[in-house]
């Protein structure tokens, strides 16, 4: 590999693709040529660096300078000013919500500096196309030693040890699992990556895949090593084809160096690894429904035990494991376990990647320790609420968890005090909502998700799902009456006990978690017929500020139902009767002058 | 393995290990509610009817699928199992069509049997229903998704038993049916119409296709002349609609009973098994001496029929060219017995009552319709005539047996055995024995072809001459057959059913049709033979009478004509 | 790859190529590249500032540039920075960048005779 003396890094995510970085990429490289600058200023496509909602956004290395919302035409002045001259561009660095100054480096931005960077130690920082640049960052060194150092049992323990666990979603101890599945009877024996993320909002797994592939194809031969495995899959959903091209190279380029295929490093082991793509299907990262699928079959669910570390793949011993677990492998083994088991709380140990979303100022993906207080994650690394509303809840865990209102903001995070809330720690979604969200609508929300992506099998997910969100569409439309929550209740409990996977069980979780905390909001629905939050339109009441209203005519010409009247230039009125509450006058008034009350 | 101690609600039970908590349960006298469940064929879990708590475990457990470990505390009647269980079936209710009253397997359904046992009082939930409507496509089967409780029993009995995989659940969370692939219409697929799984479906989602109506129509129309047959096995089934014990043999009731219904002749299947031995023998010996197309494999079953035209064609040269029984008594019962009592073949409506729902496809097979018209004008099966006598106030149990109907009532214990698995082979083995060795068969029982094994082979000595012959039932293990054959194993001869044990087992056959079933009809069917005066097919007067009036010998111009077929290929989807 | 010490040799040329991305370098070279210096010839003294550093295998220096520093007179101009010690060393030409490389980076004495007047 050359040497240069600057490094400018352009985040290739997936993020930042469809904000066009591909063409800030050309444009930076033709000013650069056009500057002589070629042999001297190298520029690198990367993964995910995690602020996603300011791509395209590029760090130049060494001064650690971090620009966003690039747009090609900023590219001739990166070059001429800060790439031959050593001037940031001061105009495209990026100032945080609430602070009065830019920050040069990204190391001066919270967002970056509170982080502790583990599963995405090279996610955004090396050319995930590259195995030199994974190698020169250590990769394939953990392999190394595993294989020349460590007998599977060291390996094994090791792993427990660090006390790392499945990042997936259920938190089962990672080392456990994988002497389980050492330990059973039957060969061969399989190492599967799961890579069927499907949390909403959540995308740490795609991330990781598309901007470090190398570390996932290393932590499963490191397992393939420990439980005596020569095959690994990678099932990863279709809707993300870079993951896959990126893992294709990776595979390619692994077999070419010999990190995978026959006799590793000329130790004797083999492992290999192939990738299935699957159709998308949410259940499908339920491991039993995940393993169903790259046998061909549809992807569904299976009553455990047997669990797979007994008999998974084509009935055969199998780890499974998802992306970001894998992520941590290769650092707890060069690192040592301690090391690893030094980060977060004594039940949770590491780090978790978490994606920041909904109402908070830095959407985005972060890597903290366990541990981490609530308010710190979204106020400080999240930069808060925008706009100046007011925090109402976070939503952890995806469908399968539950909300967490402001007076549990400074819990730790960990699988523990998350469960105590109600909310699971899930694959790491965290999705923020301000005081203009109803928490019945919320609720509802990802019930449709799960009823959607219910596979159909048992009786309990499939209708029971449906006829609670029939009940929330009743209560957020005003037909909700006596009874109705004690449903909802009956419901969430008997799904919660009776479904058949972990996905069913959890189903039910935001409303059990949203009655928890803000019953209040469905009895108003229910009783007054009002959305506390003024979002639900059907219990929204529409109209005229006569002191605003111009008398323009616009609503009345927007309106389908015929229910404004007015004559020019008088405040206009609109006939609750005929109100069908569509909402378009209101939007089309220019004034403001269509409230809602 | 040796076995597991567990308690379940309170008492030690012995349970052998790697069975299951439901198994368990069963042995200590606990019943446990179950739908979906259906032994070693669907264990899979997906109703959560059968719910118990378990110590330790997070949530409940479906008992069919919880393996019993040692030293597993479980609880079956606890306040939580029941709401839970309750709560499931409420669910499942609350996506059913609460049209019990009218309903074809109304006080046979399993769904509200259990309604009634877990006490659901009232409809507490509702809300959308299916979108889903009835597939009427089938000249065999009705699919009435609205009525699935998607148990997936039909599922695995189409996958697993009869290896045809025509349905699979389509779509997904609650839009999901069972359905052929890409929801096509039942009729246009690989289906077979064998109709296990309507067998096996608790509820009415798939039924046969209902034609009392055309029967009761004939039967009231004064210009038409009503004859009747009746298949081998349904004499061994019939009574169960009636609450009669399974595989007693009422034959004598059923004639008495289709007299009372107002048929004008009630006949029996029999004789044209008899007839089919002979034709079919002849076949075999046929092909035996001139190197012709061997193995020769038998051609009864409808359903087997359908199968080889879809996925094995290149098999089809290996079929008997006979017709069944059945098409058999159709073509003669408007050709022969028209002449011979001067009826016009237009005028003669054939009835046949069946174990099968495939009897029905076959009957609307094109080209059986040798008078010009149809050899066969409605296959009822047997669950259809039950609901005909009962409709028509019947006492089946009361009534008095009577004899059937000269000539074609005439029959041999060979043609009844025909209603078994294996029943065929041996009606044919002991009509060949004589044919080729020109000797009497001392020992008319060949116990190495009957039973419910899946794959039975013998070897018969045939003066000499040693005969290779396989008996299959169920189409997954024919399967196994034809690929035995494929890869060159020598057999001259084959008896393929379609469905598990034969006939007896057939899809048309009153509910429940299990193992336990199956074996007692069985055995009524051979306890029919042993009480048979004649029992060799080519000893049948009547069938002898056939041959010097009417057809000349087996194989002749007229037997080809009327007692012979070809078949087609067909797509394998 | 066939053995472990493949790929640790690697390792070993990749690491230093890839230094330059890691936080807190030990050492940087800044080179004054204002309008002045780049006339003066900064650019020629960067290409073998880099070249001297990859062959003699420094890969925890960050090379990089400042604008100009108000001592246009005495361009070429570069900055040493070792913690908090800071050297700059004026009128510099490809051979002297050379040497202050070898002999500074390297062997860690200032090269006196180079240095500002002011220092």
């Amino acid at each position: 590999m050359e040497m240069y003396r600057s490094h400018v890094l352009v985040c290739a995510g997936t993020g930042c693709i469809s904000s066009d970085c591909k063409s800030v990429r050309a444009a930076l490289q033709d000013n650069v040529d056009r500057l002589g600058l070629g042999k001297e200023v190298k520029i690198v496509e990367t993964g995910c660096m995690g602020p996603c909602d300011l791509g395209p956004v590029a760090m130049v290395f060494p001064d650690g300078v971090f620009y966003r919302s690039l747009k090609p035409g900023d590219a001739a002045e990166i070059a001429s000013q800060h790439l031959l001259k050593g001037k940031v561009v001061y105009r495209l660095l990026h100032r945080p919500a609430g602070s009065s100054e830019q920050s040069t480096g990204f190391e001066g931005l919270d967002f970056f500096s509170r982080q502790t960077r583990i599963a995405l130690r090279n996610t955004g920082l090396i050319n995930p196309e590259s195995v030199e640049e994974y190698i020169a960052r250590d990769g394939y060194r953990a392999l190394g030693r595993v294989l020349s150092q460590m007998t599977s049992q060291q390996v094994l323990g090791a792993i427990k040890e660090s006390g790392l666990r499945g990042r997936g979603g259920a938190g089962f101890p990672t080392g456990v699992k994988w002497e389980l599945t050492a330990r059973a009877q039957g060969y061969p024996k399989y190492v599967v990556c799961n890579a069927d993320e499907g949390d909403p909002g959540a995308f740490m797994d795609r991330s990781i895949l598309e901007g470090d592939p190398h570390t996932v194809l290393e932590a499963m031969a490191i397992c393939g090593h420990a439980i005596g495995s020569s095959k690994g899959y990678i099932y990863v959903r279709a809707e993300y084809p870079l993951a896959v091209e990126r893992l294709e190279t990776a595979i390619n380029k692994a077999r070419e160096y010999g990190i995978l295929g026959e006799n590793i490093f000329g130790t004797g082991f083999n492992f290999d690894i192939e990738i299935r793509v699957g159709a998308g299907a949410f259940v499908c990262g339920e491991e039993t429904a995940l393993l169903a699928s790259i046998q061909g079959a549809r992807g569904e669910p299976r009553p455990r035990p047997p669990f797979p570390a007994q008999e998974g793949l084509r009935g055969k011993p199998t780890v499974i494991n998802n992306v970001e677990t894998w992520a941590c492998i290769p650092p707890i083994i060069l690192n040592g376990p301690r090391w690893f088991a030094a980060i977060g709380t004594e039940k949770s140990k590491g780090t978790k990647v978490f994606a920041l979303a909904g109402k908070i100022n830095n959407t985005g993906l972060v890597e903290i320790p366990m541990g981490m207080s609530l308010r710190e994650i979204i106020f400080e690394i999240g930069g808060g609420i925008p706009g100046g509303k007011k925090f109402k809840a976070v939503q952890t865990g995806g469908p399968s968890g539950g909300c967490i209102p402001e007076e549990h903001l400074d819990t730790p995070v960990d699988y523990e005090s998350l469960a105590g809330l109600g909310t699971i720690m899930g694959s790491g979604g965290m999705i923020v909502v301000d005081q203009d969200t109803c928490m019945v609508d919320l609720a509802k929300y990802f019930l449709e998700f799960v009823q959607e992506e219910s596979c159909g099998k048992c009786s309990p997910c499939r209708i029971g799902t449906k006829r609670m969100l029939e009940i929330l569409e009743r209560i957020t439309t005003g037909g909700g009456g006596a009874g109705d929550i004690e449903k909802l209740e009956e419901l969430s409990r008997g799904i919660k006990n009776s479904a058949l996977c972990g996905l069913g069980q959890t189903a039910p979780n935001p409303v059990i978690s949203t009655l928890r905390y803000f019953r209040d909001e469905y009895e108003a629905h229910i009783r007054d017929k009002k959305c506390p939050a003024g979002s639900c339109r059907a219990l929204l009441t529409y109209c005229i500020d006569v002191r605003s209203c111009q008398g323009c005519g616009l609503c009345v010409r927007a309106c389908q139902a015929g229910a404004v009247t007015g004559r020019k230039k008088k405040p206009h009125l609109i006939d609750f009767e005929k109100c069908v509450k569509c909402g378009t006058c209101k939007d089309r008034c220019k004034f403001n002058a269509i409230i809602t009350i | 393995m040796s076995p597991v101690i567990l308690t379940i609600d309170g008492l030690k039970i012995e349970a052998e290990a790697g069975g299951t908590v439901l198994e368990a349960a069963a042995k200590a006298g606990i019943k446990i509610p179950t739908l979906c469940y259906l032994k070693e064929i669907n264990e899979i879990g997906v109703c959560r009817i059968c719910l118990v708590e378990v110590e330790g475990a997070r949530s409940l457990q479906a008992a069919c699928v919880t393996p019993a470990a040692e030293g597993m505390v479980v609880r079956t009647n606890t306040p939580a199992v029941r709401q839970a269980r309750k709560l499931n079936l409420e669910l499942i209710l609350s996506n059913h069509p609460r049209e019990c009253l009218i309903c074809a397997r109304s006080t046979g359904c399993e769904l509200q049997r259990l309604a009634s046992e877990l006490g659901i009082d009232g409809f507490r939930f509702s809300g959308e229903m299916t979108p889903h409507s009835p597939d009427f496509s089938s000249p065999s089967l009705i699919r009435d998704p609205r009525k699935c409780v998607l148990c997936r029993r039909c599922v695995a009995v189409c996958e697993k038993v009869q290896q045809v995989g025509a349905i699979a659940p389509q779509e997904r969370g609650f839009n999901t049916v069972i359905a052929p692939a890409f929801s096509d219409p039942l009729g246009q697929t690989s289906c077979v119409n064998c109709g296990q799984c309507a067998l096996v479906c608790p509820t009415a989602a798939i039924c046969e296709r209902d034609q009392t109506g055309e029967v009761w129509a004939a039967l009231a129309d004064p210009g038409k002349h009503v004859l009747v047959q009746t298949a081998p096995a349904t004499r061994v089934s019939i009574g169960e609609v009636f609450g009669l014990e399974p595989g007693g043999v009422v034959t004598g009731k059923l004639v008495a009973a289709l007299r009372r219904l107002g048929f004008d002749r009630v006949f029996d299947t029999d004789f044209t098994a008899d007839l089919t031995i002979m034709e079919e023998g002849s076949e075999l010996i046929r092909r035996i001496q001139d190197g012709g197309c061997l193995p020769l494999i038998t051609s009864c079953s409808p359903g087997w029929i359908k199968f080889v035209e879809h996925f094995y064609p290149e098999m089809l040269p290996h079929l008997s060219t006979c017709k069944s029984p059945q098409q058999m008594f159709g073509a003669l019962a408007k050709t022969y017995y028209a002449e011979k009592n001067g009826i016009s073949p237009a005028d003669i409506f054939v009835v046949s009552v069946m174990p099968c729902t495939a009897k029905k496809f076959e009957a609307g097979r094109e080209e059986m319709n040798n008078s010009g018209y149809r050899d066969v004008d409605v296959a009822l099966t047997t669950r259809e005539l039950g609901k005909m006598l009962k409709e028509a106030g019947i006492d089946f149990g009361a009534l008095d047996e009577e004899e059937f109907d000269a000539p074609f009532g005439i029959s041999t214990g060979a043609g009844v055995i025909f209603g078994a698995t294996g029943g065929v082979m041996e009606a044919a083995l002991r009509t060949a024995y004589e044919l080729i060795t020109g000797s009497t068969l001392l020992s008319l029982e060949f116990q190495e072809v009957r039973g419910l094994d899946g794959v039975k082979e013998a070897t018969v000595n045939l003066d000499g001459t040693p005969l290779n012959v396989a008996v299959v039932h169920g189409l997954a293990n024919i399967r196994r057959i034809l690929d035995k054959v494929k890869e060159g194993s020598r057999y001259h001869f084959i008896e393929a059913m379609c469905c598990p044990g034969g006939c007896i087992g057939g899809g048309g056959q009153p509910v429940p049709t299990d193992r336990e079933t199956r074996e007692k009809r069985l055995a009524g069917i051979y306890s029919a033979d042993r009480n048979m005066s004649i029992r060799k097919s080519h000893e049948n007067p009547a069938v002898q009478a056939l041959y010097k009036e009417f057809l000349g010998g087996p194989l002749g111009r007229k037997s080809h004509e009327l007692l012979h077929t070809s078949y087609i290929v067909r797509a394998k989807h | 790859m066939k053995n472990l010490e493949e790929l640790d040799r690697l390792r070993e040329n990749l690491r230093q190529a890839m230094k330059i991305r890691e936080q807190a370098p030990e050492v940087s070279v800044r080179v004054s590249m204002g309008t002045c210096g780049i006339a003066a010839g900064a650019r020629e003294i960067v290409m073998s500032l880099l070249e001297e550093l990859k062959e003699q295998g420094l890969d925890g220096v960050a090379l990089t540039q400042t604008s100009c520093a108000g001592l246009c007179h005495y361009e070429p101009l570069l900055e040493v920075i070792k913690g908090s010690e800071k050297t700059t060393y004026v009128n510099i030409d490809r051979d002297k960048a050379r040497e202050i490389v070898r002999r500074h980076l390297i062997k860690g004495e200032i090269v006196k005779e180079w240095v500002t007047p002011d220092r």
